[in-house]
């Protein structure tokens, strides 16, 4: 087989883990849609938060240093510790369960009975929000982020797959990270999967996504749950902030990873965890293909940036509940 | 039971005097499905012009579901609607309300967001005409229009006595005025048929009374054809002219009131004996 | 006790449909007509003109086309910018193909290939809802300035990918390029502020903007009662688009003078708009205004006081308007879901009983 094929193949398989990136966002999504029928468009600002609060911690930042500046003429910037990684990570977890904390008693409190789009439009809000918070926090400065995980294109698979192609072909370039990324991925979507099929809190965190009156009645506490769900959605938001930050930096356009999780939501369901791992595969490999085989080719490339939506709107066109979701039957 | 093609064009003469018309629509073996679940169940029963037809039976037999198909909302998997002497196509339900067929709702479907003035006005919404052109500039007959049709919705708030809560939004009013102002929005239509799915639910006894007295009102002065989903016995002995009783989906009783209490099947499912 | 009803009764159904039915607020309107149009143009100068008033007049009107799909249609739209992308290459466009024809022909025909990209883009609409749909328009939102970039016919070949914006003048007067006079450009958007602020509320009063409501508060009922989903809808999409194409239009070639469309049309316009809407008020033309005030304002304000009054560096002042903004839009969301117009019709209520309490 020619050169070109494997290449193609190569193409096909860095889909599959551009997939899993985008999975590890869509995930968070799908755990606070499920528990609170809110569509949490923060989701993306909360990975960019984790991973600013992640690195400030490591790099022993002066929090809110700028403003502190501006206001008391000061030139803080560095408190000149260095905290290893592991202890970071557990400190920026505490972070994002405070940040938890907050969301439940200052917003979602307060709007329990809207309708979706006003919670929507909330999170919004939230979003903008916390994107001035953490630039005032941490400062907007492109940061790099390095918690050990292995980088680079992994040397043992291209040289192991170099002899398939001929002598145009190197093997196939596979990053690393990547490789890390999927295997988190699958942990965590398992690990989750077990807790809310088989753990109490897991029973309660479903019961309410079904119906918050009745899971009252029974006696469950639907804010307690929620600073849950949101706990655990900010510590996915910090597995994918880890994720996207190591690879390309921790900067603004991490937030924007909300928008690209969106098409993997509406192919794989609102409410499935599954599903937002098989969406985010689709989408994965059907962006890098399609930009493979016709967008850079004939169209000029630069297609990723539009279609995945296209990709997702005509599915739903066809399937409005996705391939997960469950069918929606109107009743009047 | 086969009254369907038997009285097709005839009408009948009811105890008290009323003449009613022939055959308006007829149901003819409707069968609706949602996956697994049975609905309806091969139900066929007619509906005359003129006439207060009841359904009635107990919760969940698909009473709603039939007022569904005849609005056209749900597409029974298996039957034939017939309308005026034609066979109904599937169409979207917009097109069956400009075929003359206007309803209420169990739980109120009102437009929550605007007054009850402007709710009726929607109910008018199968006669306006003017184009969007002519809106746009408010000019010629959209502003006539208006004005126009306003007048006719007066006429139905004052039918209601409903004026004073003319410009409260409806959100803000109680559960058995927003029954009234949804009865308004359907009679704004004009309907050859008025559909009441539970017209009376969570009314007091005068409450009733009154509603009782607003649907015989629309039957007798605008000689509108009813089909009502009711629960209260006393309410469907008093005003209906024949009634369709349903079951777990399927057809169990069909005929006059009286005809209806004394059958067997419809007392152990629904009416039960009273114990002296 | 200015402020009252009492005796003012009304004898025609016109009369009680009117825009302003209490005699003090139609006095109101017309005095500040009077100003904005005899008055202002006189005193106005380039920075208020370039920084406030007509960034503002612009905003107005996408405000209000989207509000007219969002709020008063309920169909969520995060392709705002891609929208106004449209109207603005539409115009740049029409005007370097047809240089003798007048510029306000081309912004409304502009407006009206905007209408046309919008119907064809709000088409899922009929199988989508809620915020599905507000997917579905980030297609047409990222799809529209990928088109713009990569296609290099829009932009005549230019080696930038830049548009710019020839000299045009309306009677006479310049109102595009370099040589603009402020009041020129200010007058441009005024007239077409008021014309479009005069069909939409022309068409939100009657049978069309109904059907629009219906279809917002409860769609299916909406169609059993014989609401038309498809033209509702399609309609919807297509007025707004009209709007916000104008608007584009009128950003690029009477304010900008210049796009790229990246930087000019991205998604943070679109959330730009939205938070205009929604702050200002869902379904209210007033609210058009006060959002659009509120987005422009904000900035200026903040800049003046953080930068300008107390030395702060311009991008901590630009992350705390993200923190104010972004707090304001959950606090009003709390608070008052109906935006600026819902506390200015309660404090209208209290004004009409003033001085008494109840």
């Amino acid at each position: 087989m020619s050169a070109n094929f494997y290449y193609g193949v190569e193409v096909f398989l860095n889909g599959l883990m551009a997939g899993v990136m985008y999975s590890l966002v869509a995930l968070g999504f799908v755990l606070i849609f499920k528990a609170s029928g809110i569509f949490n468009y923060a989701q993306g600002v909360m990975a960019l938060f984790a991973a600013m609060t992640l690195v400030g911690i490591q790099n022993g930042q002066v929090p809110f240093a700028h403003l502190i500046n501006a206001i008391f003429g000061t030139h803080v910037k560095e408190f000149g510790w260095h905290v290893p990684a592991f202890l970071a990570i557990l400190l920026t977890i505490g972070v994002m369960i405070l940040f938890a904390f907050i969301v439940e008693r200052y917003v979602l409190k307060h709007l329990v009975n809207q309708e979706p789009i006003i919670l929507f439009m909330a999170t919004i809000g939230l979003a903008y929000f916390m994107e001035g918070f953490g630039d005032l926090m941490w400062g907007s400065e492109i940061k790099k982020l390095d918690v050990g995980i292995p980088q680079g294109g992994n040397t043992w698979i291209e040289e192991s797959t170099a002899f398939l192609g001929g002598e145009e072909f190197y093997g196939f370039y596979i990053d690393s990270l990547d490789i890390v990324a999927a295997i988190v991925a699958i942990l965590l979507v398992a690990s989750l999967v077990l807790f809310s099929q088989y753990t109490k809190t897991g029973r309660a965190l479903r019961a309410v996504a079904d119906d918050h009156q009745a899971a009252l009645s029974v006696g469950i506490s639907l804010r307690t749950i929620w600073v849950i769900v949101w706990s655990i959605a900010g510590f996915v938001a910090l597995v994918a902030g880890i994720m996207w930050g190591s690879k390309s930096g921790v900067q603004f356009s991490l937030s924007l990873i909300a928008l690209k999780a969106l098409p993997v939501l509406m192919l794989g369901g609102f409410t499935s965890i599954p599903g937002a791992i098989v969406g985010g595969l689709i989408i994965g490999v059907g962006e890098k293909m399609f930009e493979f085989l016709i967008g850079a080719p004939f169209l000029g490339g630069a297609t990723e940036n539009w279609f995945a939506y296209v990709l997702a709107l005509l599915f739903l066109v066809f399937r409005p509940q996705g391939l997960f979701g469950e069918k929606i039957i109107e009743r009047v | 039971m086969n009254e369907m093609t038997d009285n097709s064009t005839v009408g009948y003469m009811t105890d008290d005097g009323r003449q009613i018309g022939g055959t308006m629509m007829e149901m003819k073996n409707i069968t609706l499905r949602f996956g697994g679940v049975v609905a309806i169940e091969d139900i066929s029963f007619d509906i005359h012009e003129g006439e207060i037809r009841a359904i009635i039976g107990p919760n969940g037999a698909g009473k709603s579901s039939m007022l569904n198909v005849i609005s056209g909302f749900y597409h029974p998997q298996e039957g034939e609607v017939w309308f005026h002497g034609t066979k109904r196509p599937t169409t979207r339900p917009y097109k069956v309300a400009q075929q003359g067929i206007a309803r209420t709702f169990q739980n109120i479907a009102l437009f929550k967001g605007m007054s009850t003035l402007d709710n009726i006005m929607t109910g008018r919404m199968t006669k306006m005409k003017s184009s969007m052109l002519s809106q746009a500039i408010w000019w010629g007959k959209a502003a006539s229009e208006e004005a126009e049709h306003r007048e006719k919705v007066e006429e139905i708030i004052d039918f209601l006595e409903i004026q004073a809560i003319r410009k409260t939004p409806v959100g803000r009013l109680p559960y058995g005025m927003q029954k009234r102002v949804e009865l308004g929005r359907a009679l704004a239509a004009e309907p050859k048929l008025l559909l009441l799915d539970e017209p009376m639910a969570g009314m007091n006894v005068e409450e009733k009374e009154d509603m009782s007295r607003f649907i015989l009102d629309v039957n007798d002065e605008f000689g509108t054809t009813i089909a009502l989903i009711e629960h209260d016995m006393g309410v469907v002995m008093d005003i209906s002219d024949r009634v369709v009783v349903m079951d777990y989906g399927k057809k169990i009783g069909d005929g006059t009131p009286a005809e209806v209490l004394a059958n067997q099947d419809v007392i152990d499912a629904y009416l039960g004996v009273s114990h002296d | 006790m200015l402020y009252r009803e009492a005796g003012d009764y009304k004898t025609s159904y016109a009369k009680d449909n009117q825009t302003f039915p209490i005699k003090f607020d139609r006095v109101a309107y017309y005095v500040l007509l009077f100003v904005a149009f005899c008055v202002v143009p006189f005193f106005i100068n380039d920075y208020w003109a370039n920084a406030v008033l007509v960034p503002f007049l612009i905003y107005v009107i996408a405000t209000l086309g989207l509000n007219i799909l969002i709020g008063y249609c309920g169909q969520l739209s995060l392709g705002t910018g891609g929208f106004m992308a449209v109207g603005a290459f539409a115009s740049y466009k029409l005007m370097t193909a047809f240089p003798d024809v007048s510029i306000i022909i081309h912004i409304l025909i502009a407006g009206g290939i905007t209408a046309l990209v919008g119907m064809l883009f709000g088409l899922p609409s009929l199988r989508i809802k809620g915020f599905y749909l507000a997917v579905a328009t980030l297609a047409a939102q990222f799809f529209l300035v990928w088109l713009f970039n990569r296609v290099p016919w829009f932009y005549n070949y230019s080696a930038s990918g830049q548009i710019s914006a020839p000299e045009r003048t309306v009677l006479g007067i310049n109102v595009t390029g370099p040589n603009v006079d402020a009041w020129a450009q200010y007058m441009v958007c005024l007239v077409f502020v008021v014309a479009c602020v005069w069909l939409a509320r022309n068409l939100t009063r009657g049978n069309l903007g109904r059907s629009w409501m219906a279809i917002r508060d409860m769609d299916i009922a909406a169609e059993i009662i014989g609401v038309n989903p498809l033209k509702a809808k399609l309609t919807a999409f297509g007025v707004s688009s009209f709007f916000i194409g104008i608007a584009g239009a009128l950003l690029f070639t009477v304010y900008l003078g210049a796009a790229e469309v990246g930087e000019a049309f991205g998604i943070s316009k679109s959330f730009l708009v939205l938070f205009m809407v929604i702050i200002g008020g869902l379904g209210s033309i007033l609210g058009s205004f006060l959002g659009a005030a509120f987005m422009v304002l904000m900035p200026v304000l903040l800049k003046n006081v953080l930068v300008g009054g107390m030395g702060w560096p311009t991008d901590v002042a630009a992350h705390f308007q993200f923190v104010i903004v972004g707090g304001l839009i959950v606090a009003f969301l709390i608070m008052e879901p109906h935006g600026l117009a819902q506390l200015w019709r309660v404090a209208k209520e209290k004004l009409r009983l003033w001085p008494f309490p109840h």
